[in-house]
């Protein structure tokens, strides 16, 4: 069974709209699970409900399973690290980390212990009687991941740690907070709207839209096989095309193109119509001359940009405009005819997120 | 340049007006003179040994600092939380709430004077302490909300979420990480709190009576009937009593911070 089970989950702020909206997620024990999502989704009231800190309308929140929703925020015994770090002012970083085994009435030797062994883990133990005002912004974070660590939490809760990091440091912490999450074996919930940042670390990725977990799967899953139109647009998809079902795992488009995708993608429940989408680095981009005809489709190169590793090219085809990553290699020129290659393997059945 | 000299010449109006007074009090407090007169007639502490030895202004010194730190102290503890209450939640009718334990300063003290008379005295009929203590306490109320509650507003509440989830109830909480990340504000909140009731007249003169007087009221009858400048040396004493608690609250929290 798992360790934490969200039962449809619904919080609302006004009473009238609802915030989370019968949210669903299991999260097994040890696992490092990430909420992504735009701002807004939902993800940091999905975190706050299970730290406590808000009341839920509807709903149960079974943590080992014991029914946890009404249990207060200081019964919980979860580690909590903020955006802000929300380190106390007025105490040294000793006394910040010490604040939560004096609260559990620890012997005044075994704190002393205990504090400085997690100080050596977080390399901090020179700064002990500094306060935060004196720290660097890694120091803080360090202090803040140290000060929820220290009372051996059930669960640690991540709530954009690394968003007030510059880009370098963004990048070593990250490798901190894995190493260190593996090392105690501790569940983690980490919130996040960066994408590449939750790929890195997390063992699951649930994406967030609108109150809702749309897709809850591995991260190379997600990254290579989003269900939703949401999903695939929050990680990067750029073209999407209008499919109709035809045999063999055919596909027709609007203009009656044929395309075939892999039968390792389950059809079976997708409707009719269906979208199908495709990254731009997965399209091939060939020389009109080319013989390959599967899966082809025909266009005129409209603009080209540059964006680093490769240009990428902006496609006007039959399908609309299609954006494609093409090497250096080969560089083609605005108006140059071009055809397509859209891989049965790379293109992907998604569900059509409703606009609302 | 002609601008600047009307602008100079105003400055030292403003002074004039301001400073000339405190300084003919000033001057006439070292005054030899039975009667108070300026220019003073020569140099002399008595006025001030007279204040210190004189019964009604000692005894009436005593319940001024008793009634302004009793009512600081109840004020606190009112108003600490309320401000707490108003910058920490979002709820209907927090604006009007806010108006309201505000408004003390703005309706005029004579207005509340007399409301405190007829509702204290005349209708409940609490004693004269009591009564003057329960008017102080409400004067000095909208103080410490308004000093406490802009130093809250400046705290990231989330060192209180924090607290929680490291297993502090929240009255701990309250009392081990809220509290002590204002302590500047209280503190300055006490002592504007302390000077506004210890220099009260018009709701004193109202909830005074026999027996039981400030200060400021027993000062305000003296100079009815006498002349001696035993009064200008008991506004010094004052004076300076007022501008030394200023001054250590300035310099050492900066008042300016918090009555904004």
């Amino acid at each position: 069974m798992a360790l934490i089970n969200l039962k449809d989950i619904t919080v609302s702020y006004d009473g009238k709209s609802d915030i989370l909206k019968k949210l669903n997620l299991d999260i097994e024990k040890g696992q490092f699970v990430s909420l992504l999502g735009p701002s807004g989704c939902g993800k940091t009231t999905t975190l706050r409900v299970i730290a406590g800190f808000i009341e839920t309308k509807a709903g149960d929140f079974i943590f080992d399973g014991n029914n946890y929703t009404k249990v207060a925020v200081h019964k919980r015994n979860f580690g909590l690290v903020f955006q802000s770090y929300a380190l106390f002012p007025h105490m040294s970083v000793f006394d910040n980390v010490a604040f939560g085994l004096k609260m559990r009435k620890t012997t005044k030797e075994e704190l002393r212990k205990a504090v400085e062994a997690i100080l050596e883990v977080v390399d901090l133990k020179a700064f002990s009687k500094r306060y935060p005002k004196e720290l660097s912004g890694g120091q803080r974070q360090r202090v803040a991941l140290a000060r929820a660590l220290v009372i051996k939490p059930d669960l640690l809760l991540l709530d954009e740690p690394l968003s007030n990091l510059d880009a370098k440091l963004r990048l070593k912490m990250r490798v901190e907070i894995k190493k260190l999450q593996q090392k105690l074996g501790i569940t983690t919930l980490f919130v996040t709207h960066d994408q590449e940042e939750c790929f890195s670390i997390s063992d699951k990725v649930a994406v967030m839209n609108k109150g809702v977990v749309e897709q809850y799967d591995s991260p190379e899953t997600i990254y290579s096989h989003p269900k939703t139109e949401f999903v695939a647009r929050f990680i990067g998809f750029e073209n999407f095309i209008t499919l109709k079902k035809a045999e063999n795992g055919r596909f027709l488009t609007d203009d009656g193109i044929s395309l075939h995708i892999s039968e390792d993608q389950n059809f079976a429940d997708m409707e009719a119509v269906s979208y199908g989408t495709i990254r731009p680095d997965d399209i091939e981009l060939l020389s009109a001359e080319t013989s390959q005809t599967s899966n082809v489709i025909e266009g005129n190169i409209e603009i080209r940009t540059f964006v680093g590793k490769d240009y990428q090219y902006s496609v006007d085809t039959k399908l609309g405009s299609m954006l494609v990553n093409s090497s250096k290699d080969q560089i083609y020129h605005q108006g140059d005819r071009v055809k397509l290659h859209l891989p049965s393997n790379k293109l992907i059945i998604i569900k059509k997120t409703k606009e609302e | 340049m002609k601008g600047n000299k009307l602008f100079v010449f105003f400055v030292i109006l403003v002074y004039v007006f301001l400073c000339g007074p405190l300084l003919i009090i000033i001057t006439t407090a070292f005054d030899s003179g039975n009667i108070m007169s300026f220019p003073p007639k020569g140099f002399s502490l008595q006025w001030f040994s007279h204040a210190f030895h004189s019964e009604t202004f000692m005894t009436t010194l005593g319940i001024s600092l008793k009634v302004a730190v009793l009512a600081t102290l109840i004020a606190m503890v009112i108003g600490i939380p309320a401000a707490y209450a108003l910058s920490r939640n979002n709820f209907r009718g927090k604006a009007t709430m806010q108006s309201i334990f505000l408004s003390p300063i703005i309706v005029p003290g004579v207005v509340l004077g007399f409301a405190f008379f007829r509702f204290l005295t005349l209708k409940l009929q609490l004693d004269v302490f009591t009564s003057l203590l329960i008017g102080h306490v409400i004067i000095v109320i909208p103080y410490i909300i308004r000093v406490v509650g802009s130093s809250l507003e400046n705290l990231d509440f989330s060192i209180e979420d924090a607290a929680m989830s490291l297993g502090a109830t929240k009255l701990k909480t309250f009392f081990l990480v809220i509290l002590p990340n204002v302590t500047s504000g209280v503190i300055a909140a006490f002592m504007l709190a302390f000077i506004n009731s210890f220099n009260n007249v018009p709701v004193s003169l109202f909830l005074t009576g026999p027996g039981v007087s400030t200060l400021p009221i027993s000062m305000l009858s003296y100079v009815e009937y006498n002349y001696d400048p035993t009064i200008s040396a008991l506004s010094v004493i004052l004076m300076v009593m007022t501008v030394l608690i200023m001054f250590i609250v300035e310099k050492t929290l900066g008042i300016s911070n918090f009555a904004k």
